[in-house]
């Protein structure tokens, strides 16, 4: 493994800020450290540049251990979430600044100065001050800033935190292409799913200091293995005590009492549809209604049961107090430790497509 | 919409005070005898006999030249000991505790420790100016050294920069609008410091000037000195900001 952390522990004070934390990743990966604020991710980056240290615990960058190692020497490039732009230097001086640092010739930092702010998208810029250029585009100099010194990891804290949606999007697509064009194994931090489904091959999902689960997009989606990961990933509604047994298709899964249930989960037809399409079908009544720009978030009530559900608009119009049909495709039950996945078992026989 | 910019231009100029500070002087005149209150022209006639004689421009190179050397003398000092004191915590240990207890002691009490110890000439005087301009600046930068944003000094650091070298690159550049703010209080309080100190003890300058007009009943003389103190204050200060602005403006002197 390229990057390896074992066992790190580290406490602010009383606070526990890493548990016990072993990560391994692979050279040219690009990861996301997920999880609500306060779960540890940033402490984990700073650890790895070496901008922390850990109270126990050892830490690998290609094979080689780094404990001791101060940030000045680890090899990496660290993007600051606030970009920690030097103010009164230019753009140009800004991205010099390592490769002075390592005593590189004129030349040679004009013409990698050059390469990297046309690699960004920010030629002929180089003159200008930070307080004169946008959010973005700060944000794509200080990612020129932190490869200029040829970094072997890349790590971002928080890159888009502080750039409005729209561009955010945008950034967040060239930064996936840039890291994927430059093979640099890169890891970055953000309590945003969206954003660290859409950039990141591997997401590292973490609480309360822990790591609770490590795995490809898809696979977390799909199948979370804690009770922590199973509520926090997707927008979900949680019932307890075993109220999941209400729904068609699901019995009881002896230990795990709690159930997570996405609105991708839950499929809305008309009242009118064909009730025979399948007997997984359960009449409720729409509560409640969020419009979603392209969809939308429907809250239904069944037997005393509130779910969210996902809904096209083209499919047919819903409002609020419509009667309608609705199943569950799956659901994650869980208890303090461990999520099962749950499969309706009556579509089992048919299989629908799965939302993830 | 032309009248009302000329309106708002006069207003931000700052004219209106001038006037209505002339009109209350003219009027608040009339009711006293010029020894006791001299009226604005009384006062100007006053400041031209100064002015052909040539004592004002003595008075003011003197005093002007006494307080560029000390305050220089005292930047020279408090800039670095400064920084090092924000920066480093064994010069903090050691400065810090003196620096908090001196700077409530006012320069003036030290004019007859500084009269025995650097005599009755120049060097007493400057010694004072430049104790009463290292607490401002000094304070003002030790705030600026530590009020440095952090991640600026991890980015440097995560660039290779060694301590030194951030030291240099970083935290002094950072607190250059701070020191600016020190560097121009320090010239006020040279400013106050220098008139003080010739009251007491000088025989040129123009807290000589001020002091001495006493003896010849010019009440209008002292008020030549008061406005050439306040209108050297204004342009000495106006000239430091406009010199800031230009060549400090990338570092966030505005």
């Amino acid at each position: 493994m390229y990057i390896k952390l074992e066992n790190i522990n580290k406490t602010f004070g009383n606070f526990k800020a890493s548990n016990n934390v072993n990560i391994e990743i692979e050279k040219g990966k690009l990861v996301a450290l997920l999880g609500p604020s306060g779960s540890g991710k940033t402490t984990i980056l700073r650890m790895l540049a070496g901008l922390e240290h850990q109270d126990s615990g050892d830490i690998y960058i290609d094979e080689k251990l780094v404990n001791g190692i101060p940030v000045q020497d680890r090899g990496i490039g660290f993007v600051f979430q606030s970009y920690a732009l030097f103010p009164y230097l230019t753009v140009y001086d800004n991205i010099a600044y390592g490769m002075k640092i390592r005593k590189k010739s004129k030349d040679e930092i004009d013409s990698k100065v050059e390469e990297l702010l046309e690699l960004v998208g920010l030629k002929g810029l180089g003159k200008r001050f930070p307080d004169q250029l946008s959010g973005g585009q700060r944000q794509r100099v200080a990612f020129a800033r932190a490869l200029a010194t040829e970094p072997q990891v890349l790590l971002l804290d928080e890159p888009f935190a502080a750039i409005d949606a729209k561009v955010r999007k945008d950034l967040r697509r060239w930064l996936k292409e840039m890291i994927e064009k430059l093979g640099i194994t890169s890891i970055f931090v953000t309590h945003d799913q969206d954003e660290a489904v859409e950039v990141a091959d591997e997401l590292i999902i973490t609480n309360e200091g822990k790591v609770e689960q490590i795995g490809t997009p898809v696979d977390i989606y799909r199948n979370p293995k804690t009770a922590f990961v199973a509520q926090f990933i997707g927008d979900s509604v949680i019932l307890e005590d075993y109220e999941y047994e209400k729904l068609k298709g699901f019995t009881r899964q002896e230990g795990a009492p709690k159930a997570a249930i996405r609105p991708e989960f839950v499929n809305v037809i008309h009242s009118s549809g064909n009730k025979e399409q399948s007997s997984a079908y359960m009449p409720g009544k729409i509560v409640h209604t969020e419009f979603r720009g392209n969809s939308m978030e429907l809250t239904i009530e069944y037997e005393g049961i509130e779910l969210k559900a996902a809904h096209q608009i083209d499919d047919f119009q819903a409002k609020k107090g419509d009667d309608i049909l609705f199943k569950v495709t799956r659901l994650y039950a869980f208890d303090d430790d461990n999520a099962y996945t749950l499969i309706n078992e009556i579509l089992k026989d048919n299989p629908e497509m799965y939302y993830i | 919409m032309e009248i009302k910019k000329i309106i708002n231009r006069v207003l931000k100029s700052g004219l209106i005070t001038w006037v209505l500070l002339l009109a209350i002087w003219s009027i608040g005149s009339l009711f006293y005898t010029p020894d006791f209150l001299p009226n604005p022209i009384i006062t100007l006639d006053g400041a031209k006999t100064l002015v052909t004689s040539g004592t004002l421009w003595t008075d003011i190179f003197v005093s002007m030249s006494r307080v560029l050397k000390g305050w220089t003398a005292g930047l020279l000092f408090a800039i670095p000991v400064g920084l090092c004191v924000g920066n480093f915590k064994w010069a903090s240990y050691v400065f810090e505790p003196f620096l908090n207890f001196f700077r409530f002691v006012p320069a003036i009490g030290f004019i007859t420790l500084f009269l025995l110890w650097f005599g009755v000439e120049e060097k007493s005087k400057v010694a004072l100016i430049f104790y009463a301009v290292i607490f401002p600046v000094m304070v003002n930068t030790i705030a600026g050294v530590r009020s440095v944003d952090h991640s600026l000094i991890e980015a440097a650091e995560s660039m290779g920069a060694s301590k030194r070298r951030t030291f240099f690159t970083v935290v002094f550049p950072s607190a250059i609008p701070n020191i600016f703010t020190g560097v121009r209080l320090g010239l006020s309080s040279a400013i106050i410091c220098i008139v003080a100190a010739e009251m007491l003890a000088a025989s040129e300058g123009l807290g000589y000037l001020i002091y001495t007009s006493r003896l010849f009943y010019r009440t209008d003389w002292i008020f030549a000195g008061i406005f050439t103190l306040g209108l050297i204050g204004l342009l000495a200060d106006m000239l430091l900001r406009f010199l800031g602005k230009k060549f400090l403006y990338r570092f966030g002197v505005r």
